[in-house]
């Protein structure tokens, strides 16, 4: 099995990699959305950051990766209960998957051959205390995309079908991309989305030669690809644990609030979620920076990808939402 | 510059080339089925998987074996089609769904040394496989304007020999950089695309049992860019022109110095080789239009096995997506239970492959119908009450057949959503009834607030329809200024945002006004002139066209 592509050796999408680790930092910021040309290196990333995030500790075989021995529920049926460090869990939502698959279902199997009844987990089982990635999201289906809006909310999966009855916790930091070119996604399902990042291929030359090259390396020597990156994905490793840890130290004074809802007035964003993801964003950017107070730097630099995909779309307007966030805090600044 | 090899020979050299490196993910051939395209894929080999679009999980992935599992009483399981690195052949690829489209695209991106021959046989306008599998495949070849006397395949090539070769054939430095700035010049976005053409020119030169030279970059990048193109290179981008600003920098002299040495190409000679393989519509067209080519058959299923009204169950084989109903499975197996008792060999419930029960479900997407009414001074008042009494009737249909209504009406200097999506009658009767008339017709705004609303629509999972009740004579502009021939445009253009939506024009002008007909075509919807239109006809026309 190939190791996925450093995480550290992606070339520039700056503000892509930059997203994906704040929501490391703070997984309440509630997951990214990446949205851009195919072949930016999207996927890329996702796959890589899984490599990157600090272990969990869970119980072994747990369905639900349950942080502790008293958590594991009861359908589970595991008899030893024994601690573990395991990777954190990055799970895939592939497009067209089933309603049974997401959500799990009675186990036919064991149903049909051996008369019982018993749950079989889905994938939001599997990513709890993780990553849920969906590729392609704005080609989701309809009724997924409920149940997703609908678990994402509440952090918790119900079950009720076909005679059982079931809940068991589903927390995830939800990270989608797609190509805007093959459809919009839905308001709700946006609002969902902490972040959102536009990822454009590179203009210039040197950058794609850059990339080129790297691809290029990892695929012909894997081995001493990855060892040369190795150290510099530690980095980011300890540097996204320090910034855990410093989350909690860093209060957000009045002005900070004010600052944080002017913005969201003078755009215009719907609901009160921008404010909390901006202001979220903001705290989990000053510890990643391992700054000691929250200031209009931190807030100006993660305005765009907090704010940018729930501003109210007109049409016919070709420039990018991103220009438009920016204009609005240079206004609100001064 | 020699002519291009043809197209025949291409696709041979590219199966080669798969087949030495399969990191180059495949080969996307546009081809019907006949002789001309039985001569390639004979040279695929005989170990090929044959995949087809509507493949589900469990073949693919290996999932239970439920007819040997219920026959044995233990779990058997079967393999699937991408368990092993195969070559895929892949017919009818244009009807590849996005889902399949997906796993397969995951599949070539794991690496594991699939290859995917994807047989497309599109017949043109907007079908084609789904961009985000033509992407990952190297290679795109047009086979069907090829005549069976050329289809003649070169001598088999020593692919074992080329495959030892492989991990030993140096890049040249330069080569990197040359790729990158021709990707860039012939407007090319994805990096996939230079790294699939960096690996084709190590197969071919080892393929060849060489170096990298210049022929093999030269056919490599002809290969895998000349498909992907959306521009063609500025010849020579004069300085402080508004061109130059979107262009690379001209290539740094030392790259061209280097070339000689390294075995590189001038840019100029690449340029022209990919050029004499690009097709021939690029400059007239722009960007390719198969970019936003998708899967088919997304939105339009009635009956599912997901969601929406139970449907009685059906005899199946339980696939991806089928969910099995317990009940009704059990009460096809009760009748046997004493006969088969007799013959197994062992205890409980005995249920066999036949008596499994699938369920079904029945759903329609929601319609939303926007009405978008031309309510100015010409329209006359009149033909404005036929307008509102159509509304009225097509909602009391809307009630048995859940479809949604929203109302736009343009006058004066704008347009005004009087309805946004309802389903009741009581507002709706209200709003219409206050709707006045008079004024200019600002058609361009009109149109620009319906596509608002069938954005929206669209985006909550509904299917918009336009019907645009008007007598055509546009007259206000966009921003509100009286010039006839900027408000046509505009709304020209308008309408050409909304190709793809379900449209229908209705002409109720005392005679047929002929820019409405050019609108309706602009927008691809149908055009109906109903110069003496009554509430009844109207609705008729419109719940025809609805279908």
């Amino acid at each position: 099995m190939k190791h996925p592509f450093p995480f550290s050796a992606i070339v520039g999408q700056d503000e892509m990699k930059l997203a994906m680790i704040l929501t490391a930092i703070d997984p309440s910021i509630g997951g990214v959305l990446a949205f851009g040309d195919r072949g930016t290196g999207k996927s890329t990333a996702v796959r890589a950051l899984a490599a990157l995030l600090p272990p969990i500790d869970m119980v072994a075989g747990c369905p639900v990766n349950s942080a502790s021995p008293d958590d594991v529920p009861d359908w589970a049926g595991l008899d030893r209960r024994e601690m573990v460090e395991a990777p954190t869990p990055v799970v895939d939502l592939p497009l067209g998957a089933t309603e049974d698959r997401v959500t799990g279902a009675l186990d036919i199997e064991r149903a049909l051959t051996l008369g019982e009844k018993a749950f079989e987990p889905g994938l939001l089982a599997r990513a709890n205390r993780g990553y849920l990635y969906v590729d392609e999201v704005n080609l989701l289906e309809d009724h997924i995309v409920d149940l997703l809006l609908d678990v994402a909310q509440s952090g918790e999966n119900v079950v009720e079908r076909e005679g059982l009855s079931i809940r068991h916790p589903a927390r995830f930091v939800l990270v989608g991309s797609g190509n805007p070119e093959e459809g919009e996604l839905r308001p709700q399902l946006l609002d969902r989305f902490g972040l959102s990042v536009e990822v454009t291929s590179p203009r210039d030359v040197e950058t794609r030669v850059e990339v080129i090259r790297r691809r290029d390396a990892y695929e012909r020597d894997h081995n001493a690809f990855m060892l040369r990156w190795q150290a510099e994905n530690a980095a980011i490793r300890d540097r996204i644990v320090t910034g855990r840890k410093a989350l909690a130290g860093l209060e957000a004074g009045d002005k900070v609030l004010t600052d944080v809802a002017r913005i969201c007035l003078a755009l215009g964003a719907d609901g009160l979620r921008g404010e909390l993801t901006l202001l979220k964003a903001a705290r989990a950017y000053a510890a990643w920076r391992d700054d000691t107070a929250i200031t209009r730097t931190h807030i100006r630099d993660v305005v765009p990808m907090a704010l940018r995909h729930r501003l109210r779309r007109d049409p016919l307007d070709e420039a990018g939402s991103g220009t438009r966030v920016a204009r609005v805090v240079d206004e609100v600044f001064g | 510059m020699a002519d291009p090899a043809p197209p025949f020979a291409r696709a041979a050299l590219a199966l080669d080339l798969l087949a030495v490196d399969p990191g180059l993910g495949g080969l996307r051939l546009v081809a019907r089925a006949g002789p001309v395209r039985a001569a390639l894929t004979a040279r695929i080999g005989p170990g090929a998987r044959r995949l087809h679009p509507a493949l589900d999980d469990d073949a693919l992935f290996g999932g239970l074996d439920l007819s040997a599992t219920l026959a044995s009483g233990h779990r058997v399981d079967s393999a699937g089609l991408l368990a092993e690195p195969a070559v895929l052949v892949l017919p009818m690829a244009e009807r590849t769904p996005p889902g399949l489209a997906a796993r397969l695209g995951a599949c070539l991106d794991a690496g594991r040394g699939h290859l995917l021959i994807a047989l497309d046989e599109t017949a043109g306008d907007g079908e084609g496989l789904p961009a985000a599998l033509s992407e990952r495949l190297a290679f795109d070849i047009d086979l069907s304007e090829v005549p069976l006397r050329d289809a003649t395949l070169p001598p088999p090539a020593d692919i074992a020999a080329a495959k030892l070769r492989l991990a030993a054939t140096d890049l040249p430095d330069t080569l990197p950089r040359q790729i990158a700035e021709l990707t860039l010049a012939f407007g090319i976005d994805s990096p996939r695309a230079a790294l699939f053409a960096l690996r084709a020119a190590r197969a071919l030169a080892s393929l060849r049992g060489g170096e990298i030279g210049p022929d093999e970059v030269e056919t490599a990048a002809a290969l895998t860019l000349a498909h992907r193109a959306t521009q063609m290179p500025e010849p020579d981008p004069p300085p402080d022109d508004d061109a130059a600003a979107q262009q690379p920098p001209p290539p740094p002299s030392d790259s061209d110095n280097a070339g000689q040495d390294s075995g590189a190409l001038p840019r100029e000679l690449l340029v022209e080789a990919i050029a004499a393989l690009l097709p021939p519509d690029l400059l007239e067209g722009g960007a390719r239009a198969d970019r936003r080519a998708t899967g088919t058959g997304a939105g339009a299923m009635n009956k599912g096995n997901r969601r929406g009204r139970p449907l009685p169950s059906r005899p199946g084989r339980p696939g991806s997506g089928a969910r099995i109903d317990l009940v009704a499975t059990l009460r096809a197996a009760a009748p046997w239970q004493t006969i088969r008792a007799k013959t197994a060999h062992r205890p409980g419930l005995q249920i066999r492959g036949s008596d499994i029960r699938l369920r079904r479900y029945q759903h329609r997407s929601d319609r939303l119908i926007v009405f978008t009414v031309d309510a100015s001074g010409s329209s006359a008042l009149a033909r404005l009450a036929e307008a509102k009494g159509a509304v009225e009737h097509l909602l009391a249909r809307a009630y048995t057949r859940r479809d949604h209504v929203c109302l736009v009406a343009f006058r004066g200097t704008g347009a005004e959503v009087l309805l946004p999506p309802t389903r009741s009658l009581v507002q709706t009767k209200r709003r219409l009834a206050a709707l006045p008339g008079g004024g200019a017709t600002p058609l361009a705004a009109g149109l620009q607030s319906a596509a608002h609303e069938i954005d929206q629509a669209r985006r909550k999972g509904m299917q918009p329809m336009l019907c645009l009740l008007t007598d055509g004579r546009a007259n206000i502009a966009l921003d509100g200024t009286a010039d006839r021939a900027r408000a046509a445009g505009d709304a020209t253009r308008i309408a050409r945002t909304l190709a793809g939506t379900e449209a229908l024009v209705i002409d109720c002008g005392t005679r047929p006004t002929p820019a409405l007909r050019d609108l309706a075509a602009a927008c691809a919807g149908r055009y109906m002139a109903l110069p003496r239109a009554d509430a009844g006809r109207l609705s008729r026309a419109v719940s025809d066209a609805l279908g």
